[in-house]
Parts: C-alpha cells; sequence; structure tokens
C-alpha cells in the first residue's frame, strides 16, 4: 500500500474528512465498496464518477443499505456503510445484527451526526444510542474519532483490519489528535481518573485543570482499553465522559475494576428528551457536557462526600 | 422412494414447518439438479452460483437437496436440531457447508442477493444469484427496497423465486407478478410443482433487467391460506 503517497490532506470538518479519506481507500484498494442512502453525497461526487461500480447510493432505503452493504461482505469486499447514525443504526437495528453479526461478516459502518449534531433538527436526527446498541453485538469495534486527523486514521484502521466496525462521525472535534487505539494518558495526576471518550476531551480537560486527576482519552472505545485504565489507577474514585447516552461504557468499566471496590460517574447525555433546538453548544450545555457541567459534576462526586465537608 | 425422499423422512420435525418445507422442494431440486453451477468441490471458488434460502423456516427440504448433493453427511440429518447439531430449524451459514445465507427472520434475503449480484458484479464476476423467498414475506417492506433498487441499477443476474403457497394473510391475487412488473422485472409464473415450468422459467435469462419466478405450489381457486396452513 502507498498510503503515504495518496492520502489526502487533512481538512478541519471530520465528515469532509470522511467525505476524503474514503475516497482515497477507494482508489487504493480494490476490495472496498462504499454504500450510501442519499446522505453525504456531495462528499462522493468523485468517489462515484471513478468507481462506478463500488459506490452504490440505495436512495432512501436504510434497511436495505445495511444489507446491501454485507451482500458485498458475502462476495469478500469490504464494505463502508454510511448514512445518519440514527438511520444506519437504529431503523434498522436487526439487519446489522443478523446481515453482519449473525451471517459472521465484516465491515464499517460509518454513523453521522451523533447526539447533537443536529441540534435544530430534533430527535428524529439525533442517535444518542448508537454506541450502547452497537455494544449490544459481540466484537464489535467502536471509534469515535474526535478530530479529522483522527477520523482518517481510524477509518483507515477500520477498512484494513477485519470484522465488524462502527465509526461515529461528529462536528465536535477536540484540539489534539492521538495515534493509536486504546487509551491514551493525557495527564497524570495521584487523585481520581478521567476517562473521555470521543470528542469531550477539550472540555474535560478544562474542567479538571486545577485538579490533581488522572485523565485517559481514546478515540476507540470498543475494545475498553483496560489494561492501561488499571496501570494508572490511583484513587478508585472514576469519572467516565462520554458524548453519548450516559453510563453506556459503565459496563466496561466496572468490568475492569471488578475485583476492587471502586466509585464511578457516569457523564453522558442525558434520557430525557430535550425537546429543544438551538446549536449543538447549546445541547452540549444542557446535557452537562460543557466544561462547566463536567466541573460541577466532578465536583459534587469528589468533593461532595468527603467527611467534614 | 427416490434418494430425497428417502432423506426427508430421516428428519423429524415441528409439524408447523412441514407443509412450508414441501413447498420450495420442486424448487429446489430444480435449481440444484438442473440450474446452479454450485458443488461441495467449489464452495471456495468465487464464480460459483449463488443460492440464498431467505425464507429459512421449514428448511427439512433444503436440507435434503443439500444432503443429496453430497455437501454435508447423512448422519447429520438424524439429529437435527439438537443441541450439537449443525442443522437448525433455521439454516446458520457458519455451520452448514453450501449454505450461503443464514436465515430466519424474513425479508433479509433478497436485500442480501441484490447486495451479492453487485459485489460479484463489481468484480467482474458473471455468477447467477438465485433468492428464494415466500409469498407472506413479500408483507415485509425491505423486499421492496431491494425489488426496486435491482431494476434501478440492472441486476440482470439476479433471479428471485417466489414460492407462492397463498400464506400471506391479505390475498390479492396476481399481485405479486403485478407488483414485480411494475417495477421492471422479467415475470414469469409457473406450477411450482413441476419441474419442467420451473427449469425453464429458471433457466431464462432476460438481459438487463432482472428475473422473478412465481411458483404457485396451490391452486388459488380452491385453497385458502387458513386450509394450507393447517
Amino acid at each position: 500500500m502507498t498510503a503515504t503517497l495518496t492520502r489526502p490532506h487533512l481538512v478541519r470538518d471530520p465528515r469532509m474528512q470522511f467525505g476524503l479519506t474514503v475516497t482515497s481507500l477507494l482508489d487504493e484498494d480494490l476490495s472496498t465498496a462504499l454504500v450510501w442512502a442519499e446522505i453525504s453525497g456531495r462528499f462522493f461526487d468523485s468517489a462515484v464518477r471513478r468507481h462506478p461500480d463500488r459506490v452504490v447510493n440505495v436512495g432512501i432505503r436504510e434497511q436495505l443499505l445495511v444489507n446491501v452493504g454485507a451482500g458485498f461482505a458475502l462476495t469478500g469486499m469490504r464494505p463502508i456503510v454510511h448514512t445518519f447514525g440514527t438511520f444506519l443504526v437504529e431503523r434498522g437495528f436487526e439487519q446489522i445484527k443478523l446481515g453482519f453479526g449473525h451471517q459472521g461478516l465484516g465491515g464499517v459502518l460509518v454513523g453521522g451526526g451523533g447526539s447533537f449534531d443536529a441540534s435544530r433538527g430534533g430527535r428524529t436526527h439525533q442517535a444518542p444510542g448508537d454506541v450502547a446498541l452497537m455494544d449490544t453485538l459481540p466484537d464489535v469495534v467502536i471509534h469515535a474519532p474526535g478530530t479529522s486527523a483522527e477520523t482518517d486514521e481510524v477509518l483507515r484502521r477500520a477498512v484494513a483490519a477485519d470484522g465488524l466496525h462502527y465509526v461515529r462521525i461528529v462536528e465536535q472535534t477536540n484540539a489534539e489528535s492521538f495515534t493509536g487505539p486504546g487509551l491514551h494518558v493525557v495527564r497524570r495526576g495521584s487523585g481520581a481518573t478521567v476517562i473521555a471518550l470521543g470528542p469531550v476531551l477539550d472540555e474535560v480537560l478544562a474542567a479538571t485543570a486545577d485538579r490533581d486527576v488522572t485523565v485517559l482519552y481514546a478515540h476507540s472505545v470498543r475494545p475498553f482499553d483496560a489494561a492501561t485504565f488499571r496501570n494508572v489507577l490511583t484513587t478508585p474514585d472514576v469519572v467516565l465522559v462520554e458524548p453519548w447516552l450516559a453510563g453506556t461504557s459503565a459496563r466496561v468499566v466496572s468490568d475492569a475494576l471488578r475485583d476492587v471496590p471502586h466509585r464511578l460517574l457516569s457523564l453522558g447525555t442525558r434520557r430525557m428528551e430535550l425537546r429543544h433546538y438551538g446549536t449543538p453548544a447549546e445541547h452540549q450545555r444542557a446535557h452537562g457536557l460543557d466544561a462547566a457541567g463536567i466541573r460541577r459534576s466532578v465536583e459534587s462526586f469528589l468533593d461532595g462526600q468527603r467527611p467534614g465537608r | 422412494m427416490d434418494n430425497i425422499e428417502r432423506l426427508l423422512t430421516l428428519m423429524t420435525g415441528d409439524e408447523k414447518h412441514d407443509l412450508a418445507s414441501y413447498s420450495t422442494l420442486a424448487v429446489l431440486r430444480v435449481l440444484y439438479e438442473r440450474v446452479l453451477d454450485v458443488s461441495p468441490d467449489s464452495l471456495d471458488d468465487p464464480r460459483r452460483d449463488r443460492f440464498l434460502l431467505s425464507k429459512g423456516h421449514g428448511p427439512t427440504a433444503y436440507y435434503a437437496v443439500l444432503c443429496d448433493r453430497g455437501f454435508f453427511p447423512e448422519s447429520w440429518l438424524c439429529d437435527w436440531g439438537s443441541f450439537d447439531s449443525p442443522l437448525g430449524y433455521h439454516p446458520d451459514r457458519n455451520l452448514i457447508p453450501g449454505v450461503e445465507v443464514s436465515s430466519g427472520s424474513l425479508g433479509h434475503g433478497l436485500p442480501l442477493a441484490v447486495g451479492t449480484a453487485l459485489g460479484l458484479r463489481a468484480q467482474g464476476i458473471d455468477s447467477r444469484v438465485v433468492v428464494l423467498v415466500g409469498d407472506a414475506e413479500l408483507d415485509e417492506g425491505s423486499n421492496h427496497e431491494a425489488v426496486e433498487l435491482a431494476t434501478a441499477l440492472g441486476l440482470d443476474r439476479l433471479t428471485v423465486v417466489v414460492v407462492d403457497n397463498r400464506s400471506t394473510s391479505y390475498v390479492v391475487p396476481g399481485r405479486i407478478a403485478e407488483r414485480f412488473a411494475t417495477e421492471g422485472w422479467h415475470v414469469t409464473t409457473v406450477d411450482g410443482r413441476d419441474q419442467a415450468e420451473l427449469e425453464s422459467a429458471l433457466t431464462e435469462r432476460p438481459v438487463g433487467v432482472p428475473n422473478v419466478v412465481v411458483a404457485t405450489v396451490v391452486d388459488p381457486s380452491t385453497s385458502s391460506r387458513r386450509e394450507e396452513a393447517a
């Protein structure tokens, strides 16, 4: 592979990056196919022109979308399957469970929009439950890149790998990019451990800037890197921050600490519907996922229960 | 009693599934004995023809035909459905040689077949993709997404066999053939127990459009769904 020669330049918007990287992967690897359903078409223009047999728009047919991807996999190809996360994962979840999971086929599902990119669009275009739902399947690899560089990296890794991968592409970004799967130690402290999954790292760092805590970050969130987590753990107080349904990763954190008495605070989007529009930043704030909201929750969790206070 | 009938008697099964399985028998025999280019020796050949059983319930006829063609040993039939048997009440491609898709939940096989046809075309392989669905299975809307896309993309290596035993609750006579015709498919309706008619319809290769064979296995004037399903 001549990945370094053909690697596209990085752009700021992860969604546009997805289009560029996928186009480059389709150029490089004849075994790849892109199956899409009207959404994001503006990013695929040149791929459609160059690879008409391997780039298929199924129209507004999301059940078909997933199974057409699985059909490509049945013939030995590596499908990349894309639409908004809500239509990809939630609308036809049985297609994923059976078409890929039960058949034992691999592919790369790329969901756009996440929990609140479509803040003005309302609940119909929001998928805060996508990671939790995908996590019900065995051996799924789940990526939530926080920058365009990470988007490029995880897409290349997912396409080169076997098995079923879910890549969650959203507008929110972190300032810094990290290379490689697993947990990255962003800051070491002697107190609690704060785990930031996906594009919430900047908020976590701002919220904990004056605290003696360890901050861990991952853009590939399943499988969970329990080994690094345990290696850096000091006091068994853990704060988990993820920009999708709160508690989604509580299971894997608890499992990693099954022999350690510990406390866990799980932050993420709330289960209750907001029924508000506005900007993604306003939704972040409403879910308590902005720096101030995370700071309040962490204070209450770490300081609130200390004896004598 | 021919060999397939003998193999069928080796399997004991659940009554509910019996009739459905036999409604597919003639179609399966014609496909494996006269139409498809696939054998136990070509299972890993990318150029083999693909048969996808979408209507996965009542698989005894399918198992008997696969066994007869040598895909797996006869001994598997005797305890099918037991804990350690590879043969379940719905087939699993990960357990049974020659089974192209795991099925059971309805409405998945035809969309998978469309993807398979696209994957083969992208690789320049002109093998056939044949998928068997039931008439009641066509209740599932996912099929109609696939029926539309198959003509939009001109998938002429794709053949759908609809085994029509009038098992849907809301029968509209002629609707299946009309619907496929409206979507631009090449449509043939045959007696689903007449092997010569089936062979002729299944070997047709229309150019530029997909092919559907509606294989009727009851007399529509005398049978109702309830009688047939009972």
